[in-house]
């Protein structure tokens, strides 16, 4: 059977989440005066541009030197300030992680890391510009709080919350590609608390980012395989929404976790760790199987590394027939 | 904070550097040499050269210091300690377990110390955050930034020296502890820098030379640093590593190990003080 015939739901392209992250904080700018923002000669890629034409005196580019620029904004929030770092996702966690551990975690800085050009749908610039790595290596920082919203709904309001109103070390991802529509501006988003968007009882989809729109799709197709499938978003990886979690392992017994990114270390293993602790149940891992990517259109390339509602169907039929009856 | 004269500085250098080795000696862990080379400039700067107020370390008008090279932190804890900062017998718990003293500068515990670094080659970016809030808070406060010469190996340190010149930082003033060792060996063995003076100069440094033990210099270096304006300036300051204990002087072996008991005694028969801490002999 086809996506066309099963999937009942409507694909909707919205805003890439990099392009609401660019308009909700130049928004924010005028709101808070404190905001600093500092980019790493990417600023038409990342989207801060928004808030340097609005804002130029409080907007720094630092040239392409990421290490230099997660160092000087603990210096300016040290004083006061709320800086938000930009740059893509591989650059400013890879470039700037030792920066990140001693001047924002251990020092305890309210500085924000807010990247573009996460997981592989960067496209056809290929491996170095991809970014597979970022959540293990965001969510091992002591106190850092660890974002990925799935469309331009969640990352206006979680932009909102994690930069105005959170105090501490912030690591948000944002994508390249337009992001299909999974919310309202109706919606509530909390820090730190998933989103059930859809009720089964025979395995949960757990998803983050872009795998939440395939999980949508996943949930009508295996409808269609008679499969009831819960279906959660998971847009705050740390701290994780871990009560949600076991509530949902209690009621289908079954999880599947969805996320752009390597097997190791990111929501999968998140997820893990949270099951084995207080409700095991068993679980099917769809990401980015301990490889790079490669160039190639963004969809072919989720195609190809197994990043779509085929791979979590076939996922939660694996993972249900391991359930213990 | 009272800036006191050439003398009473030097007179607190040599307390500092009975306070280093004292506090060395007894967590027997640290680094001695390090610590001896940056003793003078650190004294200048906070007797004489900084404002700054112990019973307000977070005055917001206070001038800052970052110690880049963290690993010299027993002479940071012996001025902060000799300004009131905290008590000096609490000196005695360097490095021990629950102790404010960690072994390289931890900014959440202990008032006065400006920045965790430790990691080398970040001090200087954290001073370009502190001068650049100086700047836009329409502020007078002043940036010291203390580097090693090992430390410039780090590639960081030189993203922070072209965006600092860029944009004209003159409120950060960078001193570089030049003592020709790093961990391994001689700096001429390791990774040659000379001539330092023309790489900061070429990224758009004011620059000036000076013996780092020579107070007279130290403090007219950093009269000349307050007045330079456009730039950020460089104190490339020579200095002996192990300064002021005569077989630490040049002596690498010191780079990280602390003395063993009849080293201390000599070090501190060196510099003319008894050998017990003067808070627990009055006990």
């Amino acid at each position: 059977m086809t996506m066309t015939q099963t999937s009942k739901i409507e694909k909707k392209n919205g805003m890439a989440t990099r392009d609401a992250y660019g308009k909700a904080l130049a928004e924010l700018g005028a709101k808070n005066p404190k905001i600093i923002v500092i980019d790493g000669d990417l600023s038409k890629s990342t989207k801060t541009c928004f808030f340097g034409e609005k804002f130029p005196e409080r907007f720094f580019n630092f040239g392409i030197g990421e290490a230099n620029m997660i160092g000087a904004a603990s210096g300016l929030a040290a004083n006061g300030f709320i800086p938000v770092c930009s740059s893509f996702a591989c650059f400013i966690m890879c470039k700037g992680y030792d920066q990140m551990r001693m001047a924002m975690a251990y020092s305890e800085m309210n500085v924000k890391v807010i990247s573009s050009h996460g997981g592989i749908s960067v496209g056809e610039d290929g491996v170095s510009q991809q970014s597979i790595e970022d959540f293990a290596l965001a969510v091992s920082m002591p106190k850092f709080v660890v974002l990925n919203p799935a469309d331009e709904f969640s990352t206006r309001a979680l932009v909102f919350q994690s930069v105005d109103q959170h105090v501490g070390p912030v690591y948000m991802r944002t994508g390249r590609p337009a992001a299909p529509i999974i919310y309202d501006a109706n919606q509530k988003f909390e820090m730190g608390k998933g989103i059930k968007l859809r009720d089964g009882k025979d395995v949960t989809i757990v998803a983050t980012g872009l795998l939440v729109w395939e999980a949508l799709v996943a949930h009508e197709q295996l409808k269609e395989k008679g499969i009831s499938a819960s279906v959660v978003d998971i847009h705050t990886l740390k701290p994780l929404d871990q009560d949600l979690i076991i509530r949902e392992a209690k009621a289908t017994g079954a999880v599947v976790t969805a996320e752009e990114h390597s097997n190791y270390g990111g929501l999968g293993s998140l997820v893990a760790e949270t099951l084995t602790k207080h409700f095991p149940v068993p679980q099917e891992y769809v990401a980015v199987q301990d490889t790079y990517a490669e160039s190639g259109k963004p969809a072919e390339l989720l195609i190809k590394y197994g990043l779509t509602s085929k791979e979590i169907v076939q996922a939660a039929e694996k993972v249900t027939k391991r359930k213990r009856l | 904070m009272k800036k006191l004269g050439i003398r009473e500085i030097e007179e607190k250098a040599l307390l500092m550097r009975r306070e280093i080795i004292r506090m060395i000696h007894k967590a027997q862990s640290g680094h001695p040499g390090s610590s001896l080379s940056a003793t003078d400039i650190l004294a200048a700067l906070f007797f004489n050269e900084m404002k700054h107020d112990p019973k307000n370390p977070s005055w917001e008008d206070r001038d800052r210091f970052i110690f880049s090279k963290g690993h010299g932190v027993p002479a940071l804890y012996a001025a902060l300690a000799l300004n009131g900062y905290l008590p000096v017998s609490e000196l005695m718990t360097l490095r021990q377990i629950n102790s404010r003293l960690q072994g390289h500068p931890d900014r959440r515990v202990l008032p006065g110390v400006e920045a965790s670094t430790g990691s080398l080659g970040q001090g200087l970016s954290i001073g370009v955050g502190h001068a650049l809030a100086s700047r836009l808070l329409h502020k007078k406060f002043r940036t010291y930034v203390m580097l090693g010469d090992g430390e410039c190996n780090e590639g960081q340190v030189w993203e922070a020296a072209m965006f600092a010149s860029f944009h004209k930082l003159d409120g950060l003033s960078a001193i570089l502890d030049y003592n020709k060792f790093q961990l391994d060996n001689s700096v001429k063995v390791v990774l040659d820098m000379h001539p330092m003076e023309e790489k900061w100069r070429a990224f758009g440094w004011a620059v000036m030379e000076i013996n780092g033990h020579n107070m007279g210099e130290i403090l007219a270096a950093f009269e000349w640093a307050r007045n330079v304006k456009g730039s950020p300036q460089m104190i490339v300051a020579h200095t002996v590593k192990g300064k002021g204990v005569s077989f630490m002087e040049h002596n690498n072996h010191f780079h990280g190990v602390p003395p063993t008991d009849s080293e201390f005694k000599a070090a501190m028969a060196e510099l003319g003080e008894p050998l017990g801490h003067p808070e627990e002999m009055k006990k």
